[in-house]
């Protein structure tokens, strides 16, 4: 049978691939976002995970918001991003130093 | 007749409301006819009820008015305690204050004359002095009242308040504003011994209110306390010696006695009401009011009568050199102050509160002659050029003689009932420092004599040392102030006979003062009493009356006989005159040591404290701290999104190390 | 091994194999594509655990909606791939230690020591009559009915936001305004007859007297 460790190994491996994701991919906010994308995909694995094996269900109902939330940042997410290329004609991460002390 | 007990103390507080805050509507003469007509009210409902009470018709009253709170279980209420001592207290306070009231009109007639020229303070200052003098009887009467300490606290405190505002009164002169400081803040140090006395009785006997906590008492007579380190101490005995510094400092005993001489800055008419006849009188009344503690501790009652014989004594000698006519009535005061508390310590409550109330009026009627003569001098205090008063103020000498007499224990005369008591209750007591007490207590009435007969002397007999043109002016002072003298001569001279009987040996005080059985000195004098007659005859033949008629003939023999003689023994004792001079330097004490000590430790903490640690190294040490750390953490804000993000997955990392690890 | 277990493999192997090629392509487009395969292998897992109604709606949600999202964008805004991911490598041995690093602490967290089958055993199929979507429901619209009212809003508010962020009137663009449309009045306002006087005929100068004829 499948084991809740099974899972559990493969959200974390899910979730250190989009980490290094993260540090790999420095020019391009897009896949920045969808490694956002995929770690929320691990979590949500984890919470379903979770639920399934202590027959909680406010796992998934968990896993529902986060989906809410997700779709709600990833489409403001992306508005930002157009905004973003628009005035500045890039989505090179390393070009976007207003913060800059 | 809860109401009657309310009016006796609003119908003072109306007065000087009205008086106060509409002082400048309704006129001086409404000022003092309000005034007057409030206390008035209240002097006339107390004899009232002290008639209720000699006639029995009056039951003691004993009741909440009005609870402020409840907080930890324990009620603060405004409440009233009515019986006998209250009863006669306040019968003291309303007719003393009156007296007062009515004497102001005249001593303060031209008060403009002490201010400045358009002074604003100045402006009104007749009708606000009228309004103190009540707001302060009405303090007063709240205090002798009241049935819980929180409203004999309210009351302590705002009789010191009102005593401040007078002390300070002429606040355009630098002394005055000097002295009600100085008042103020010895005061502060009584108080604060007086509520820490308060909250002792709070914590160990969960309730303010008299009643109650006199009568769990005698199961807490045996508690001991830890107060410091391991050292035990009895609860009886640190709750009465705390509650007893604050009257040291509300009845001016050594060593906080510094400020009662000082404050004859005031006005003359408040010296006699409030720092002679009343509230220093405070102390005592609170004392005898808590005998059912007082009498559970030993040392308590050692520790009050060693102070208050020194105070007696000592203070008196200091009245022998004072050139200032009032400053010699303050030092008698004190002396006088130290005879009641010694009295208490002998276990003699009867006895220090009859001795209370005849000095009421014959140390009120000595100031206010006092004030009459100042009057008729033009404001001069001098004895020193006064002298042959006599034939220009004809009221005024007699009943400033009768007074004197009367303080210096006359036999027949008010004082001699009370001295005398205290004296042969003292030398009767068993409490330690009895012996130490007697001796100084007696050798007292001979140094009473000698300064009282100095000043009278000085003042009213002899050559004339005053000037030309003062001798010109010099006239019997108008009706409203000798009036008063003569009202109060009457009590002066006759109070202490009527009132013996009952109140020493008599049951006045039954059942209101309690004295344990072995302490109980009157007791054993009552057994010896037989009439008014017998005991003056008991004391035409006792040293007190001997001494005290040795201290009269050596003062009409050294100030009206030999003159030079007083300069001589000035020069002859003159370290000893120096010392007496010099008030035995409490002053300098207090000035270089706890004024000195406060201002040097006040400098260290201003210019190391506050200008060093916290304005330098605090504030504008760490706003420079942030300055140098931002120059140079701000080269980590590369401002590029990915460090930010990075940050944050290392400390994940990091933290999931940490959760790991631990 | 069990068909569910060797299900479950094949299913965790291709996810994981999608994953690494949506963080590693180059193409944005390619790696859209990619997460494609990987959310909809991860609801197949999660079907797996019997939690029917979040693998569908993250397949109709997730894939069909918010993946075609990024599909848009990218498609819309024309980044030049090439430069994209010039410093690749550069940033691979860091990725790769924070990832190891990471990687080795999870598993030593939930790996079968903590949380294996002794410890948390599978509890098994449910019965033929059991309905996620029912027992979800009822958790949704009882226990947490306000957090799901509150998730509307946020979404809601999702709308408004990127619809706000991203509009923008340019001057040379010709809409019409509704909101003045409804306005019109039946009288004046929809028909208007303007006289037009007739124009003079010009007298046209000398020089483009050719012109004139070919009219």
């Amino acid at each position: 049978m499948i084991e809740l460790s099974d899972y559990l190994m493969l959200g974390g491996i899910l979730f250190a691939i989009s980490v290094a994701g993260i540090f790999i991919n420095r020019k391009n906010l897009i896949v920045l976002l969808m490694c956002l994308e995929l770690m929320l995909l691990a979590v949500n694995t984890n919470f379903v995970a979770f639920s399934h094996f202590l027959g909680d269900m406010g796992g998934q109902v968990f896993v529902f918001f986060i989906l809410t939330v997700a779709a709600a940042e990833a489409a403001i997410g992306l508005a930002i991003l157009v905004v973003l290329f628009r005035n500045r004609r890039t989505i090179d991460v390393e070009d976007l130093d207003a913060l800059k002390g | 007749m809860e109401n009657i007990y309310l009016t006796i103390v609003l119908a003072p507080l109306v007065g000087s409301i009205v008086a106060g805050f509409f002082g400048g509507r309704i006129g001086r003469a409404g000022a003092h006819w309000v005034t007057i007509l409030g206390v008035g009210l209240s002097c006339l409902l107390s004899l009232y009820v002290v008639k209720g009470f000699v006639d029995g018709s009056l039951e003691v009253f004993d009741g909440a008015v009005y609870t402020w709170m409840v907080s930890g279980g324990i009620q603060f209420e405004i409440g009233f305690l009515v019986d006998k001592l209250t009863a006669l207290m306040m019968a003291v306070v309303t007719f003393v204050s009156l007296m007062v009231h009515i004497y102001t009109i005249g001593y303060m007639a031209d008060d403009e004359h002490n201010w400045p020229q358009g002074s604003l303070a100045g402006k009104n200052s007749y009708q606000r002095f009228f309004s103190y003098i009540s707001l302060f009887t009405f303090s007063m009467l709240m205090l002798v009242m009241s049935n819980n300490f929180l409203q004999l606290f309210f009351g302590w405190e705002a009789v010191g308040l009102v005593s401040y505002l007078l002390i300070g009164f002429w606040s355009v002169r630098e002394s005055a504003i000097f002295a009600n400081l100085k008042a103020f803040l010895v005061n502060r140090v009584g108080d604060f011994g007086f509520i820490l006395g308060i909250a002792a009785v709070a914590m160990y006997f969960h309730s303010l209110d008299y009643r109650e906590v006199f009568a769990l008492a005698p199961q807490l007579a045996n508690v001991q306390i830890q107060v410091w380190g391991d050292s035990s101490w009895s609860l009886m005995t640190t709750i009465g010696v705390l509650l007893f510094i604050g009257a040291m400092g509300k009845s001016a005993q050594v060593p906080l006695h510094v400020w009662l001489p000082d404050s004859m800055e005031g006005p003359t008419p408040i010296s006699a009401l409030i720092h002679a006849a009343t509230m220093v009188t405070a102390g005592i009344f609170m004392v005898a009011r808590m005998s059912p503690l007082y009498e559970l501790s030993e040392t308590a009652l050692s520790f009050i009568m060693v102070i208050g014989a020194t105070t007696a004594f000592f203070m008196g000698l200091i009245g022998l050199v004072q050139n200032d006519i009032k400053r010699v009535v303050a030092y008698s005061t004190l002396s006088q102050l130290g005879y009641m508390i010694t009295a208490l310590g002998a276990s003699a409550y009867a006895a220090g509160i009859l001795h209370l109330m005849t000095h009421a009026f014959f140390k009120a009627l000595l100031f206010l002659a006092a004030g009459s003569v100042i009057i008729a001098m033009h404001h001069d205090q001098d004895i020193r050029n006064m002298g042959g008063l006599r034939k220009y103020l004809p009221i005024t000498w007699i009943t400033f003689l009768l007074g004197s007499l009367a303080l210096i224990g006359f036999p027949g005369f008010s004082g001699f009932f009370s001295k005398d008591a205290i004296i042969e209750a003292v030398y009767l007591s068993q409490v330690g420092g009895a012996g130490y007490a007697s001796i100084l207590l007696t050798l007292g009435v001979f140094v009473t004599a000698l300064y009282s007969f100095r000043l009278y002397f000085l003042v009213f007999h002899g050559q004339e040392r005053m000037d030309e043109h003062s001798r010109h002016h010099l006239h019997e002072t108008p009706a409203v102030v000798w009036v008063p003298l003569v009202l109060l001569a009457i009590p002066s001279v006759f109070i202490g006979w009527l009132t013996v009987e009952a109140v020493l040996f008599g049951d006045w005080f039954k059942g209101v003062i309690l004295v344990a059985p072995h302490h109980d000195v009157l007791a054993q004098m009552g057994a010896g009493y037989h009439g008014q007659a017998g005991f003056v005859l008991h004391g035409l033949l006792a040293p007190p009356f001997w001494l005290a008629m040795g201290g009269l003939a050596l003062a009409w023999y050294i100030y009206m006989m030999k003159p030079t003689i007083a300069d001589y023994l000035m020069v002859r004792f003159g370290t000893l005159y120096r010392i007496l001079d010099g008030k035995y330097g409490f002053d300098q004490l207090n000035m270089a040591l706890f004024a000195g000590g406060s201002r040097a430790l006040g400098t260290l903490f201003w210019k190391t404290g506050d200008q060093r640690v916290i304005d330098g190294t605090l504030i504008n040490g760490s706003a420079q701290g942030v300055g140098w750390m931002a120059e140079r953490l701000r080269f980590i804000q590369t401002g590029y999104l990915y460090h930010y993000a990075i940050a944050m997955i290392l400390g994940l990392v990091v933290l999931l190390t940490v959760f790991m690890t631990f | 091994m069990g068909f569910e277990k060797f299900l479950f493999y094949v299913l965790a192997a291709t996810l994981i194999a999608a994953a690494g090629m949506v963080v590693t392509r180059r193409n944005p487009v390619h790696a859209v594509l990619f997460l494609v395969v990987a959310f909809v292998s991860s609801a197949m897992l999660w079907m797996l655990m019997e939690a029917e109604f979040l693998a569908i709606s993250l397949v109709l949600v997730y894939v069909g909606a918010v993946l075609v999202l990024f599909l848009f964008v990218i498609m819309m805004l024309d980044v030049e791939i090439a430069t994209l991911k010039a410093q690749f490598i550069r940033h691979l041995p860091l990725a790769l230690v924070v990832g190891v690093i990471m990687l080795v602490e999870i598993f030593l967290v939930v790996g079968p020591g903590n949380f294996g089958g002794e410890s948390f055993p599978n509890p098994g199929p449910q019965g033929p009559d059991y309905s996620n979507t029912r027992e979800l429901g009822l958790l949704l619209y009882s226990t947490y009915l306000y957090p799901f009212e509150i998730a509307a809003v946020i979404l809601l508010v999702a709308i408004v936001a990127a619809i706000r962020l991203t509009l923008r009137h340019r001057p040379d663009t010709k809409y019409l305004d509704p909101s003045k449309q409804v306005y019109v009045r039946k009288g004046p306002d929809r028909v208007q007859l303007i006289r037009v006087p007739p124009e003079p005929r010009r007298v046209p100068p000398a020089a483009t007297a050719g012109v004139e004829d070919e009219e």
